[in-house]
C-alpha cells in the first residue's frame, strides 16, 4: 500500500507542478509587459501620432484602427453568424445542409490566420480593391469576419440550444409563426449567450495580426474613412518591435493590449456567471 | 345519452397513425369529439395519449423525421391537408401544457402575447383583452395589482392559470391540455378543474390525464389509451362505472399503470 | 378556415435570408480555396511541384523558390512545441478535473481562457525579449564553444517552440479537460469501489476512456501551432536553412511556412508572391490533413 501511495503523492506533485507552472507562465507574461510597458502609458502617448516609424509619438491611429475595425467586423459578422445559428438551430433540422455548413464551419475555424490574410490580400485588396479602397478598413474587416464567424455561429448555437423547447412551443401553439417566436421569446433569452460570443469575438479580432498585415497595409496615418488604410494595436506593436527596435514602444502598446483583453475576458466572465445563473 | 348524439362533432379523428421515424405511436386511432364537452384521454405513461394530444395541432410538426397516415378533421375541415395553415391551425386550437410554461415576462405581456402576434398594437385593447382573460381564467383578482410581474414569480397554479389565459386571448375554439394539473397541489387543482368546467361552455376541451379522479370529475367523454391504440372510449360514466373492456376494467380498478 | 396568409410571405422572406446568411460560410471557404489554388497552383505546376517542395534554397531575387527548409521548419518547431507543450498541458487538464478543489479550479479556469486570449504578438514581443534573451546567454555563454556564431543569436528553434508550446496550452488543457468530464463518474467511482488509490483509477480508467478526446486536443493544438505566424517571427530568426542534425539543431535560427508569407508578401512582384501563395497552399495541405484526422477520429468514436 506503501508503494501505491507514494507512486500517487509523486503523480498529483507532478500535475500540480505543471499546473503552478502555467499559471507562473501566465503570470509573469502580463507582470513582465505590464512592467515595461505601463510607464509608457499617459495621455499623451494614447492620444498623439507616431513619429519616425513609430519609434516616437503615441499610438493614437492604432486605437483608432482597432476601434473601426472592431466595429466593422462585428457590425458585417454579427447578423451572418447569429443568423447562421437560427438557421441552423431553429429551421432545418439534421440534414445533409447542416452537415456541409457545419464541416465548414470547422474548417474555417481550423484555417491558420496568414492563408486568410493571403486570401483577404487577393480576393478584397486587389480584386474589389476599386469597392474597398485597397488595403483598407474594409479590407481588413471582411477578411475578420470570415475568420470570427466560426466562434460566433457555434457559440450562437450554443446560446439557441439553451433555450427550453417548452417555451418555443408555447409559443408556437398560440398560433405564432417561427419568426415571431424567434423575434420575441428565443433570442431574448439567448441574447447573453450571444452576447458572450461577440465579445469573446472582439478580443479574437483585436489580437489578430497575420491576417490584419496583408489586409490593412499598415499605414501609419489616422484613417480618416473606412477605406482608409490603417493599423491595429497588434500590427503595431509588431511593425515597431520588428522595424525600428525600440522596444520601449513596443512594450507600451502590449500593455494597452493587455489591458483590452483584460477587460474583454472580464466583461464575458461577467457574463458567463449571469448565464449560468440564469439557466439554473 | 341521446342528447349527446346529436350534439355537433367538433373534431373527427378517422384511423390515425402516427410514427417516430420507424417507431409507430399511434395505430388505427378513430374518434369523435363533440363541441362543447370534455374529452379525457386516459392512460399510462408512454401510452400515445400526448402524442394524440399534438397531433390536434400538429405540434408534433416540429419534431423531425415524424409521419401521420389517416385523416383529422376540425369543423370538416382535413387539418393535414398540404394547404392547411399551421398558423391560422394553432390560433383555433389553443394548448396547455404539462409544465406551466409562462415566457420570461411580465404577467401582461404574457397573455398579450397572442394579441400581439396578431397585429393589436392599441394599448388600451390590449388591456381590456388581457383583463377578461385573466378574468376568465379565474385569476384577474389575484393578479391585477401586479400585471408587471414576471409570469414566473407566481405559484404552479397560478402560473398554469396563466397559460390558461394566455391561450384565451388567441380566442381559440378548442383547447387542448396536457396533464394541466400534474405539477400542482389538490387545492391549485381543484381551481383549475372548476375552470375548465367553467370554460366547456364556450370551448371544447380536450385533456390528457393520468388521474383517473380528475377524468371521472371533469369529463363528458373518455378514451382509454394503451400502447398507442384507443381500448375503450365513451361516456364516462358509462366506461368508469360499466367498462367493456377487460383492460380498461384492469386500469381503472388501479390492477396496472 | 386554416388557409394562408401572408404570414407565410413573411416567414418564407425570414427563410430565404437565414438561408443566404447560412451560406456565407460555405461561399467564404470556398472562394478562400478557390482564390488560394488559382494564385498559388499553376506557378507550383510551372516551376515543377518536387523543385519547389524539395528545393532546398529560396532566392526570390534569382527566381529560384524552394521551401524544403521551411517545412522543416515548421515541422521541428511544431513537434518540439507538441513535446514541451502537450504533456503539461494534460497534466493541467488532468488536475483540474479530477483532482483540484473546486475553488482552485474556479481561479485557474479563467486564467486559462486568459492564457487563451493574450494577442500573439504579446507572446511574440515575450520570446523576443526575454526568452530569446535567455537561449542566447545559454548559447552564447557556456555553449559558445561548440555551436557555430549564427546558432548563439538565441532566435532559434527552441525559443520558437518554448512560445508555441504556451500558446498551444489553452487548446490542450480545455479540450483535454472536456474529454476527462465526459467520461461518467462511474468508472471513476468503480474503479474506487475495486480499491483502487485515485491515482490508479485516474491512471487506468479515466484518462484511458478520455483518450480520443485527449489526442484531438493534441491535434487542434497541432493546428494552433502549424497555424501560428506573428509570435513565430518574431523568435525564430527566420533564416532558410535547415538545421543542423542532433541536439545543436534547436539552437538554429529556422523560417516557417507561415512565416514566409508574412514577412515577403509586403514587398513581392508577381512571380515571387505567386511562390507565396504555393507556400499558402503546402499550409492548406497540412491543416486539412489534421483535419481529417481529426474528423476520422471523432467517427470512430461516434
Amino acid at each position: 500500500m506503501n508503494k501505491v501511495i507514494r507512486k500517487q503523492w509523486i503523480a498529483f506533485s507532478l500535475l500540480s507542478l505543471a499546473t503552478a507552472m502555467t499559471v507562473v507562465i501566465l503570470l509573469s507574461i502580463i507582470f513582465y509587459v505590464m512592467s515595461k510597458g505601463l510607464g509608457m502609458i499617459n495621455v499623451e502617448f494614447l492620444t498623439d501620432s507616431p513619429r519616425n516609424m513609430g519609434a516616437d509619438g503615441g499610438i493614437y491611429p492604432a486605437i483608432l484602427g482597432t476601434v473601426y475595425l472592431v466595429g466593422l467586423t462585428l457590425l458585417l459578422a454579427t447578423p451572418i453568424g447569429v443568423g447562421t445559428a437560427i438557421y441552423l438551430n431553429e429551421y432545418i433540422a439534421e440534414s445533409r445542409l447542416k452537415k456541409v455548413i457545419r464541416f465548414t464551419t470547422d474548417a474555417l475555424a481550423g484555417i491558420p490566420s496568414i492563408v486568410f490574410g493571403l486570401f483577404g490580400f487577393v480576393f478584397f485588396v486587389i480584386l474589389l480593391g476599386d469597392y474597398t479602397g485597397g488595403w483598407s478598413i474594409v479590407s481588413g474587416s471582411l477578411t475578420g469576419v470570415m475568420m470570427i464567424l466560426p466562434v460566433i455561429i457555434s457559440a450562437s448555437e450554443e446560446a439557441l440550444r439553451n433555450v427550453p423547447d417548452n417555451l418555443r412551443e408555447g409559443s408556437l401553439a398560440l398560433g405564432t409563426t417561427r419568426w415571431y417566436t424567434i423575434k420575441k421569446t428565443v433570442l431574448p433569452l439567448a441574447f447573453p449567450g450571444i452576447l458572450t460570443s461577440l465579445i469573446l469575438s472582439i478580443g479574437r479580432v483585436v489580437g489578430e495580426t497575420a491576417a490584419f498585415l496583408l489586409t490593412l497595409g499598415g499605414s501609419l496615418l489616422i484613417p480618416r474613412t473606412i477605406f482608409d488604410g490603417g493599423r491595429t494595436l497588434s500590427l503595431h506593436l509588431y511593425m515597431v518591435a520588428m522595424e525600428t527596435g525600440n522596444m520601449e514602444m513596443a512594450f507600451g502598446t502590449g500593455a494597452v493590449l493587455i489591458i483590452l483583453i483584460l477587460i474583454i475576458n472580464f466583461i464575458a466572465s461577467i457574463l458567463l456567471k449571469k448565464l449560468v445563473k440564469q439557466f439554473s | 345519452m341521446i342528447k349527446e348524439k346529436n350534439k355537433k362533432i367538433k373534431i373527427d379523428v378517422d384511423q390515425l397513425a402516427f410514427y417516430y421515424g420507424k417507431k409507430q405511436a399511434l395505430t388505427d386511432i378513430s374518434l369523435k369529439i363533440p363541441e362543447h364537452e370534455v374529452f379525457a384521454l386516459i392512460g399510462p405513461s408512454g401510452c400515445g395519449k400526448s402524442t394524440f394530444l399534438r397531433t390536434l395541432n400538429r405540434l408534433n410538426d416540429l419534431i423531425h423525421k415524424t409521419k401521420v397516415e389517416g385523416k383529422i378533421e376540425i369543423d370538416g375541415q382535413d387539418i393535414y391537408n398540404p394547404n392547411v395553415d399551421v398558423v391560422q391551425l394553432r390560433k383555433s386550437i389553443g394548448m396547455v401544457f404539462q409544465k406551466a410554461n409562462p415566457f420570461p415576462s411580465s404577467i401582461f405581456d404574457n397573455v398579450a402575447y397572442g394579441p400581439r402576434a396578431n397585429g393589436i398594437k392599441d394599448r388600451k385593447k390590449l388591456r381590456e383583452i388581457v383583463e377578461r382573460c385573466l378574468r376568465q381564467a379565474a385569476l384577474w383578482d389575484e393578479v391585477k395589482d401586479r400585471l408587471k410581474a414576471p409570469g414566473t414569480s407566481l405559484s404552479g397554479g397560478q402560473q398554469q392559470r396563466l397559460c390558461i389565459a394566455r391561450v384565451l386571448a388567441v380566442e381559440p375554439d378548442v383547447i387542448l391540455m396536457d396533464e394541466p394539473t400534474s405539477a400542482l397541489d389538490p387545492l391549485a387543482t381543484a381551481k383549475v378543474e372548476d375552470l375548465i368546467t367553467e370554460l366547456k361552455e364556450k370551448y371544447t376541451i380536450v385533456i390528457v390525464t393520468h388521474n383517473m379522479e380528475q377524468a371521472a370529475r371533469i369529463s363528458d367523454q373518455t378514451a382509454f389509451f394503451l400502447n398507442g391504440v384507443v381500448v375503450e372510449a365513451g361516456p364516462t360514466d358509462r366506461l368508469f362505472t360499466n367498462p367493456t373492456k377487460k383492460e380498461t376494467e384492469d386500469y381503472i380498478t388501479g390492477k396496472f399503470g | 378556415m386554416f388557409s394562408k396568409t401572408n404570414n407565410n410571405l413573411e416567414e418564407r422572406i425570414v427563410k430565404v435570408i437565414l438561408l443566404i446568411l447560412a451560406l456565407t460560410s460555405v461561399v467564404s471557404l470556398g472562394l478562400i480555396g478557390i482564390f488560394i489554388f488559382k494564385e498559388g497552383l499553376p506557378f507550383m505546376v510551372n516551376y515543377g511541384i518536387s523543385d519547389f517542395i524539395f528545393g532546398m534554397e529560396w532566392d526570390p531575387l534569382n527566381h529560384v523558390y524552394g521551401i524544403f527548409p521551411m517545412i522543416i521548419g515548421t515541422i521541428i518547431v511544431t513537434i518540439l512545441a507538441l513535446l514541451l507543450g502537450a504533456p503539461i498541458g494534460i497534466a493541467v487538464a488532468i488536475f483540474l478535473s479530477l483532482i483540484a478543489p473546486a475553488k482552485v479550479t474556479r481561479v485557474i479556469r479563467p486564467m486559462i481562457d486568459l492564457l487563451a486570449g493574450i494577442p500573439s504578438v504579446i507572446y511574440g514581443l515575450f520570446g523576443m525579449v526575454v526568452v530569446r534573451a535567455m537561449i542566447r546567454n545559454l548559447a552564447h555563454g557556456p555553449l559558445s564553444e561548440s555551436l557555430p556564431s549564427t546558432y548563439q543569436t538565441g532566435y532559434s528553434v527552441l525559443a520558437g517552440s518554448i512560445i508555441l508550446a504556451i500558446m498551444i496550452l489553452p487548446t490542450v488543457i480545455t479540450i483535454s479537460s472536456d474529454a476527462i468530464h465526459a467520461v461518467p463518474s462511474e468508472y471513476h467511482e468503480a474503479a474506487l469501489g475495486l480499491g483502487a488509490s485515485k491515482w490508479q483509477s485516474i491512471a487506468t480508467v479515466v484518462v484511458p476512456a478520455a483518450k480520443s478526446g485527449i489526442i484531438t486536443s493534441i491535434i487542434l493544438g497541432t493546428g494552433r501551432a502549424l497555424g501560428e505566424t506573428m509570435a513565430i517571427i518574431m523568435v525564430v530568426g527566420n533564416t532558410v536553412a535547415i538545421p543542423a542534425l542532433g541536439w545543436k539543431g534547436i539552437f538554429a535560427p529556422v523560417r516557417t511556412l507561415t512565416g514566409n508569407v508574412a514577412l515577403e508578401m509586403g514587398y513581392a512582384g508577381p512571380e515571387h508572391r505567386q511562390a507565396l501563395f504555393a507556400t499558402g497552399i503546402i499550409l492548406f495541405i497540412f491543416i486539412m490533413i489534421l483535419n481529417s484526422i481529426t474528423l476520422a477520429l471523432v467517427k470512430k468514436e461516434d
